[in-house]
């Protein structure tokens, strides 16, 4: 079992998000994350589908993805060059006495402020998936109150097209 | 015109004759316009007939069929057969009445969100936005209809669409981006196709529903000339080869043939034409026909390696693909000497009410244009196992979803598509309370089917079911008072029959069907009887159990 990464394109119309998710759920597959927005072309959306299983389970995963008759393409990116990317924000409690290491810490991730409180910090930060969840832990003993992140983004690099 | 005059129109362009439907608040307009359209609406008497029906149409035609209900319940009442209808590839365009865009969203009287329930039975649906998509969506739903692997598409229309004005605008030509299904075979994987067949021994051919959706007859008996190969099939793809011919084996399966299960299992090569490997045709997959290498040729690219690793997939039109493959086994000439020799064995007939003997009664009184639709049960698998179907497109049943309540309706769609054969819906006493709702359409239309029921007081499938797998202890299959089902068809203008011991059978099916009447005969009958040989769960296809 490990870990895939789809890249979808789809019909951008309403509903086509439910198409997905239903035939993930009735099938039974795994779905860790799913992102999808609109792309360039505003007649259709993007997916980014973080789905578990062995490889069997995933080509069948693809070729249903495929019957939908609003799924445009499909491409698998787990074994390509890409560039990955989650949004976290999350709100760390903070004091006079620790904020200063806290701002400091955050530096080292490239993270932001976006929200100072008394008690509390909302720091917004970008970046694969190990950076972010290295940045989690980092915070971790200050106390986390609230953490919401998006799923992974991600775009094949032009190495691949070459 | 208004959207529902616009609506007609466009089915009318696309060669649409007959909808089957049931009226409702949701499509007065639709309702309204149909009297002055070209287009004979048959009034059902439940929804779910309406689709069934629809279904036999499309089944016995290979056309579209087309039924249409209104919201809410209308709606809902179809789904079984739109799940029954997705489950066995069958082309339907479905209708249904939604409450006005307005009220999309706010609970309103007989609203249901039709299109999240039917996404995952459906091949695709629409919920209509705007009066001026009406003759796309129209044209899209047929076109993805009946393309590719066939299946049932919804079209939902609110009742404010159906009202609103607008000039008819035809939409020809058909393009969708996304949805491209695959015609001709690859040639790299015919030749290796073609290799392989040329270096087996003993080849078996299976036909599935795939080859009746392809319209492949000729070029599946040109292939098994070629190849001297020995023919079986599955339940969806009886008919599709003569069942008289002797090189045709039966039925393979849980309940196939003895003979049929038996060269599967010890071919070297297995040709697996439109079959999707179910695990009622396959028995254990890991046990599958453990010997053979499977050439595995359908439209669906996501059948290929879903149940079982093939050994050479060509993903394509059946009827195109044999064309291809025929062109290069006829370039070289080559020997192949099958060294295994095998005969049908027929299924063991002994005398009594028993379904073999009545099967093999009705089989002689009936021509091969003959169409039988079934219910499901044991009776269903007596059909398939007992019944020769020499004919494509005469034996009706659902398959894949198993949905009892199908043959009577199923019947209706068939009679009105070919209202000069004979149409016999078989039938067990349980099924036929399921499916008893449309007599009443039968009998307002006056058509002449004949609807023999295998009466056994039971639910006899589950009850062999609980008699293999829990100990035979029987609980809520059988039923303590009889009906009267000669009082029943008389009830609704049908002639009635009772069969009750062998003497009579000859005169009683003589008389019922050459009246050219609505008849329902009945045939008393065993519920202790268990349909073999059985291949139990786990088992491969080659451990046949007898009786025990």
């Amino acid at each position: 079992m490990m870990k895939h990464v789809l890249a979808v394109w789809v019909e951008h119309h309403s509903g086509v998000l439910t198409k997905i998710s239903g035939l993930f759920s009735r099938r039974g597959y795994n779905i860790e994350s799913l992102v999808v927005s609109k792309t360039e072309d505003n007649s259709i959306a993007h997916m980014t589908i973080v789905v578990w299983g062995d490889d069997r389970v995933i080509e069948q995963v693809k070729k249903q993805l495929n019957k939908l008759i609003d799924v445009i393409k499909v491409n698998e990116i787990t074994n390509d060059e890409t560039v990955d990317r989650q949004l976290l924000l999350v709100r760390v409690s903070a004091n006079n006495g620790n904020r200063g290491e806290i701002i400091q810490m955050i530096d080292i991730f490239r993270g932001r402020i976006v929200d100072i409180g008394r008690k509390s910090l909302i720091i917004e930060a970008t970046g694969d998936e190990t950076k972010i969840q290295a940045m989690i832990n980092a915070l971790q003993p200050y106390g986390i109150q609230e953490l919401v992140k998006t799923g992974v983004v991600a775009m094949t690099r032009e190495s691949k097209n070459l | 015109m208004n959207g529902a005059e616009i609506l007609l129109r466009a089915l009318e362009e696309q060669g649409t004759e007959l909808i089957f439907g049931y009226p409702g608040g949701a499509v007065l307009t639709i309702y309204d316009a149909l009297s002055k359209s070209s287009i004979s609406h048959i009034l059902v008497r439940h929804e779910q007939g309406g689709v069934h029906a629809a279904s036999g149409y499309a089944r016995v035609t290979g056309k579209i069929g087309v039924c249409l209900a209104t919201s809410g319940p209308g709606a809902t009442n179809l789904v079984t057969g739109i799940a029954t209808a997705y489950m066995d590839s069958i082309p339907l365009v479905i209708i249904t009445g939604q409450v006005a865009k307005a009220m999309v969203g706010t609970d309103a009287f007989q609203e249901v969100d039709i299109t999240g329930i039917t996404s995952p039975i459906t091949k695709h649906n629409y919920l209509v936005q705007d009066i001026r998509d009406l003759t796309k969506i129209v044209a899209e739903a047929f076109h993805i209809a009946k393309t590719g692997r066939p299946g049932p598409v919804l079209i939902d229309i609110p009742l404010d669409i159906s009202m609103a004005i607008d000039t008819y605008k035809p939409y020809k030509n058909v393009e969708i981006r996304s949805y491209k299904p695959t015609v001709s075979g690859h040639p790299t994987m015919i030749k290796k196709a073609v290799a392989i067949i040329k270096n087996s021994k003993n080849i078996v051919v299976c036909t599935g529903g795939g080859v009746i959706n392809s319209n492949a007859f000729f070029e599946v008996e040109k292939l098994v000339n070629e190849t001297h190969a020995y023919v079986v099939s599955t339940l969806m793809g009886l008919g599709s080869y003569p069942g008289n011919n002797k090189n045709f084996l039966g039925m393979l399966g849980t309940y196939g043939n003895r003979s049929a299960n038996e060269a599967v299992q010890s071919c070297d090569c297995l040709i697996a034409l439109g079959m999707r490997f179910d695990d009622r045709a396959v028995g254990n997959p890991v046990k599958f026909a453990p010997n053979a290498k499977i050439i595995h040729i359908d439209i669906d690219p996501a059948e290929i390696g879903k149940n079982m690793p093939i050994e050479l997939p060509i993903v394509g039109d059946i009827k195109t693909i044999l064309n291809q493959m025929l062109k290069l086994l006829n370039e070289e000439a080559f020997n192949l000497t099958g060294n295994k020799v095998f005969n049908k064995i027929e299924t063991k007939i002994k005398e009594g009410l028993n379904a073999p003997w009545i099967l093999n009664k009705i089989q002689e009184k009936v021509t091969k244009d003959t169409i039988v639709t079934t219910d499901v049960g044991q009776h269903q698998m007596w059909v398939a196992k007992c019944y020769s179907f020499n004919k494509p497109r005469t034996l009706i049943s659902s398959g894949g979803l198993g949905t009892m309540g199908y043959g009577i309706p199923a019947a209706i769609g068939a009679q009105l598509a070919k209202p000069d054969n004979l149409v016999i819906t078989i039938t067990g006493d349980a099924s036929f309370q399921m499916g008893m709702n449309e007599l009443g359409t039968i009998a307002e239309l006056e058509l002449p089917i004949k609807i023999i029921i295998f009466n056994n007081k039971a639910l006899g499938m589950v009850r062999q079911l609980q008699h293999h797998y829990c100990n035979k202890r029987y609980n809520n299959i059988s039923f303590e008072k009889s009906i009267d089902f000669v009082s029943l068809a008389r009830a609704f203008g049908a002639k009635g029959y009772r069969i009750d011991n062998v003497a009579e059978a000859d005169l009683i099916l003589d008389e019922a069907l050459k009246n050219n009447s609505f008849s329902i005969i009945e045939c008393t009958m065993d519920s202790r009887e268990l349909v073999y040989p059985v291949v139990l769960s786990g088992d491969g296809l080659e451990v046949m159990t007898e009786d025990i």
